[in-house]
C-alpha cells in the first residue's frame, strides 16, 4: 500500500487530496492495529513464544547423569534416523490416504441428503450426528471398550450370539482401522455441519433457476451443491491432513485399553508425548514435535499448492 | 476439528515441557536438612510449633491417620493432597522438583522409585533423623527397600509379598490341586482348559511389575544401581529367558491368556471366571473381593508355584512409602509425620484394616486385629494370615534403576507386545535388555 501510493500519486496536482487520504488511512490503520493487537499478543504469548522455546529446547541435551548440555542439531539427526518415527509418519499417512476420504464422503453425503430437506426429523438427525465430537474422552473410552472389548464386548458378542468368531478388534493388525473407525465416529457429524452451513448459503434463486431449467435433485447436487462446497470441502481436507498427522487423542484412549498393541511410538505426537512424559527425553520430544509439524507443514501446503493449480485450470 | 484439540493438546505440552526444563537451569531449593543426630530436644521444640505440611499421597482416607498425627501433635497441620495414583504422583513431582516450587514435605513413593528420586537427589536421608533406628520395627526384604546406599530414604507403607489366588471350583472341576510347582501349573492348566474351557491365569502384556516379581522369583536380579551413576541392567540373563519361555510356550498352547490387566475386560474376565487363578501380591485379597463379588467363597490362597519342588520362594511386587523431601523446611515435623503414619501401630492397623493396605511393620503382622481376620470371599480362609507367612519368604534380590519409567514403557513396546501378539517372547526380552541399556548410556550412566 504505502509503496504503490507514492507511485500512483506522481503529478504534484493531487497534492491536496493525497495528504487528505493518507491522514485517512493512518486513522485507519491504528484502529486496525488496535483491534488486531489483543489477539497478537495472546497469539505471541501462546504460540510463537513456546514455538521458540521448543526450538531452543530441541538444541541441548539433557541428561540424568551430567545436565544440560547444548547439542546443535543431534537430536534432529537421530530423529531422522530413528525407526520409531518413521513408523509412526507412515502409520498417519496410511490412515490420512484410507480414513480422510471415507470420513469426507460420508460427510458430504450426510449433509447432502439433510439439504435435501427429503429426510424427517432434520434438525434431530443434525444434533445426533453431531454429538460424537461432543462426548468428553473419557466417556469415550469407556465406551469404545466396552464396544471393542476382545472378550465380552458387544461386538464379540453379537458374533458369538450369530456363531461366528470375532476379530480381534484390538490386534496389532486391526487397531489402525479401529482407530479409524473412532475418527470417523467423532468427526463425521463435525464435518457434516461444516459442509451442510455452506449448503445453507448458497441462494434460492440458483436453485429456482434450475428448477426452472428443469434440472432434477441429483442434477441439482452434482450441477449446483457439490461445486459450491469446493471451499468448504478443501478446508476440511486441509484440517483433516493436520488432524491426521497430529493424531493423538484416539490412540491414547485405546491405549487405556489394549496398551501392548497401541504401544507408546504409535503415532507422532504419542511418541513426543511418551518420550517427554515417560522418558523424560523433552529435548528429543521437542525435535520429533518439530520435525512433525515441518512435515504437516509440506504435506498441507502441497496439497493446497496442487488444488488450487486444479482450479484455476478448471 | 481434530486439529484444534490436538492443537490445545501440543500447546500444553509444549508449555508443560517448558515449565519442566525452565527449572533446570534454576537453583535448586535447599531446606533445613541436619546433618548431625538430631536432639529429643529439637523434636519436642520442632512438634510444639505451629507448622503446616503439605503431604503428596494417593493411599484414599490417608486422612484418617493424619487425624491421629494430628490429635497427637495438636499444633502441626497437614495438608493432603491426592494425585491419584503414583503416575500422576511422579510427573507432579517431577515437575514441582525442578521449577523449585510447591514441593510437599512427604510424599508417597513407590520402592521401584525411591532411586529415581535420590538420584536427583530430591530425598532427605532420615538417619540424622532416627530414621535408621527404626530398621527393627520392619520386614527385612522391605526395609532393605529403602536402606539404600548408606541412606534411609523413606518409611515403608505398604507390600506385596505374592502369593497364587486361585477359583477352588474350576480347580477341582478340573481335577487338579493347587499347583506347587510351575510343572504342575503347566500340567494343570491344559486339565482346565480341557475341562472347564477358562484360561489357568491371564499373563498380560502391560504390567511389567507382575513380570519382575516372577523374575525375582525366580532369582533373576536384573538391576543395580550404586546411588551415583553405574546402574547394571541384566535382563536377558538364562534365568530370565527360563521365565520368559516357560510362559511362552503356555501362551503358545493357549492356555494362558494375554489381556491386559486392571483394564474393563480383565475385571469382567476375573467375575466371569475366565481365569482360574490370578498370580498376585497381598493387596489382592481385598481388590478381588471388590472386583468380582459374585464369586465371592469360591477363592483361595495358595504360595507361588516353586521352580524346584521343596522350595518356598516368593516376590515382591508393588508396595509404597512416605518420604521427606530435600527441600522441607520443616524436616523433624515431616519425618515425624512419614514415621507416625507408617510405624505407629493404631495407625498401621488403621491402615491394614481400613484401607487395606498390606502391612510392613512385623508388629502389625503379628497383630490378631489383623492376622486372624477370616474371609468369606475365601471360604473362611485366614487370607491375611496367609500372605505374613509369605512375607518371611519373599526372594531379597530385589533392585531398582533410577529410570523405571522408561524400563517399563520398553517393556510394554518389547516384551509385552510379544505376548499380546503370541510372538517371540525370548527375542523380545533381547531387545528389551538392548533398549534399556540404550536409554542408561544416552542418560549418561555407566552400565556395567
Amino acid at each position: 500500500m504505502t509503496d504503490a501510493a507514492p507511485r500512483r500519486a506522481a503529478p504534484a496536482i493531487s497534492m491536496k487530496p493525497q495528504r487528505r487520504r493518507s491522514r485517512a488511512n493512518a486513522v485507519q490503520t491504528r484502529a486496525a492495529w488496535a483491534l488486531v493487537i489483543p489477539f497478537l499478543l495472546v497469539f505471541a504469548a501462546f504460540l510463537i513464544v513456546p514455538l521458540g522455546y521448543a526450538a531452543y529446547l530441541s538444541m541441548f541435551t539433557s541428561k540424568l547423569v551430567g545436565g544440560h548440555v547444548f547439542s546443535g542439531l543431534t537430536n534432529y539427526s537421530q530423529a531422522l534416523h530413528d525407526p520409531n518415527f518413521w513408523a509412526g509418519l507412515r502409520r498417519v499417512a496410511l490412515f490420512l490416504v484410507i480414513q480422510v476420504p471415507i470420513m469426507l464422503g460420508a460427510s458430504i453425503f450426510f449433509a447432502l441428503a439433510l439439504d435435501s430437506g427429503r429426510v424427517r426429523g432434520g434438525n434431530a438427525v443434525r444434533l445426533l450426528m453431531f454429538l460424537p465430537y461432543a462426548i468428553p474422552g473419557v466417556v469415550a473410552t469407556l465406551m469404545w471398550g466396552y464396544l471393542y472389548g476382545t472378550n465380552f464386548g458387544l461386538i464379540t458378542q453379537i458374533f458369538q450370539h450369530l456363531g461366528l468368531t470375532a476379530p480381534n478388534l484390538l490386534s496389532s493388525g486391526n487397531i489402525l482401522g479401529s482407530t479409524m473407525n473412532i475418527v470417523c465416529w467423532e468427526f463425521v457429524g463435525y464435518n457434516m455441519i461444516v459442509l451442510y452451513a455452506a449448503l445453507r448459503s448458497i441462494p434460492a434463486e440458483i436453485y429456482e433457476a434450475a428448477e426452472v431449467d428443469g434440472a432434477g435433485q441429483w442434477r441439482i447436487a452434482l450441477s449446483i451443491k457439490l461445486p459450491a462446497l469446493r471451499p468448504a470441502i478443501l478446508l476440511s481436507v486441509i484440517f483433516s491432513i493436520i488432524g491426521s498427522f497430529q493424531l493423538f487423542n484416539e490412540p491414547n484412549l485405546l491405549f487405556n485399553i489394549s496398551p501392548n498393541t497401541v504401544g507408546t511410538a504409535f503415532t507422532p505426537n504419542l511418541y513426543a508425548y511418551n518420550l517427554a512424559f515417560r522418558n523424560q527425553e523433552t529435548n528429543y520430544a521437542a525435535a520429533i514435535a518439530f520435525l512433525l509439524g515441518l512435515v504437516i507443514v509440506i504435506v498441507s501446503s502441497v496439497v493446497q499448492t496442487v488444488t488450487n493449480r486444479k482450479e484455476r485450470r478448471a | 476439528m481434530k486439529t484444534l484439540r490436538s492443537t490445545a493438546v501440543a500447546i500444553t505440552a509444549l508449555a508443560l515441557t517448558g515449565a519442566l526444563v525452565s527449572g533446570c537451569s534454576s537453583s535448586k531449593p535447599t531446606g533445613a536438612a541436619a546433618s548431625a543426630p538430631v536432639t529429643q530436644a529439637q523434636i519436642d521444640q520442632a512438634m510444639d510449633t505451629p507448622t503446616t505440611l503439605n503431604l503428596w499421597a494417593w493411599v484414599p482416607d490417608i486422612q484418617h491417620e493424619v487425624d491421629l498425627f494430628e490429635q497427637k501433635y495438636p499444633k502441626i497441620k497437614v495438608n493432603i493432597v491426592n494425585n491419584s495414583g503414583a503416575t500422576g504422583q511422579y510427573v507432579k513431582l517431577r515437575a514441582a522438583l525442578q521449577s523449585g516450587k510447591g514441593i510437599p514435605d512427604v510424599a508417597q513413593i513407590g520402592y521401584d522409585h525411591i532411586s529415581t528420586f535420590t538420584q536427583t537427589k530430591s530425598l532427605l536421608d532420615l538417619t540424622p533423623y532416627g530414621g535408621a533406628k527404626l530398621a527393627t520395627d520392619f520386614v527385612p526384604g522391605i526395609w532393605s527397600q529403602v536402606a539404600l546406599n548408606g541412606g534411609v530414604w523413606a518409611i515403608p507403607q505398604d507390600s506385596g509379598p505374592m502369593g497364587t489366588l486361585y477359583r477352588t471350583d474350576l480347580f477341582s472341576k478340573a481335577g487338579v490341586s493347587a499347583p506347587t510347582t510351575w510343572d504342575q501349573f503347566a500340567t494343570a492348566a491344559q486339565a482346565i482348559k480341557d475341562k472347564t474351557g477358562a484360561y489357568i491365569t491371564d499373563m498380560p502384556g502391560n504390567d511389567m511389575p507382575q513380570m519382575l516379581g516372577l523374575f525375582s522369583q525366580a532369582g533373576v536380579a536384573p538391576f543395580s544401581y550404586d546411588g551415583k551413576s553405574t546402574v547394571s541392567i541384566n535382563l536377558d540373563s538364562p534365568a530370565a529367558q527360563k521365565v520368559v519361555s516357560y510362559w511362552q510356550n503356555l501362551i503358545q498352547k493357549n492356555l494362558v491368556a494375554t489381556d491386559p490387566d486392571f483394564t474393563d475386560g480383565w475385571y469382567q474376565g476375573l467375575s466371569r471366571g475366565q481365569y482360574a487363578s490370578w498370580l498376585t501380591a497381598a493387596w489382592g485379597p481385598v481388590f478381588l473381593q471388590g472386583t468380582a463379588k459374585n464369586t465371592s467363597g469360591s477363592w483361595a490362597a495358595a504360595t507361588l508355584p516353586q521352580w524346584q519342588a521343596g522350595q518356598n520362594v516368593s516376590a515382591n511386587w508393588g508396595g509404597s512409602s512416605n518420604a521427606v523431601m530435600a527441600a522441607s523446611t520443616h524436616p523433624i515435623a515431616a519425618y515425624e509425620l512419614a514415621k507416625f503414619i507408617n510405624d505407629d501401630p493404631a495407625s498401621t492397623v488403621m491402615l491394614a484394616n481400613q484401607q487395606f493396605l498390606y502391612p510392613t511393620t512385623t508388629a502389625t503382622l503379628t497383630n490378631p486385629q489383623f492376622s486372624d481376620a477370616k474371609s468369606d470371599f475365601y471360604g473362611g480362609q485366614q487370607v491375611n494370615k496367609f500372605f505374613a507367612g509369605v512375607s518371611a519368604t519373599v526372594a531379597d534380590n530385589l533392585q531398582w534403576v533410577p529410570f523405571m519409567d522408561s524400563v517399563n514403557s520398553s517393556y510394554d513396546d518389547t516384551v509385552g507386545k510379544a505376548i499380546t501378539n503370541h510372538t517371540d517372547m525370548v527375542g523380545a526380552l533381547a531387545v528389551w535388555q538392548q533398549q534399556v541399556v540404550d536409554y542408561a548410556k544416552k542418560q549418561g550412566f555407566t552400565v556395567k
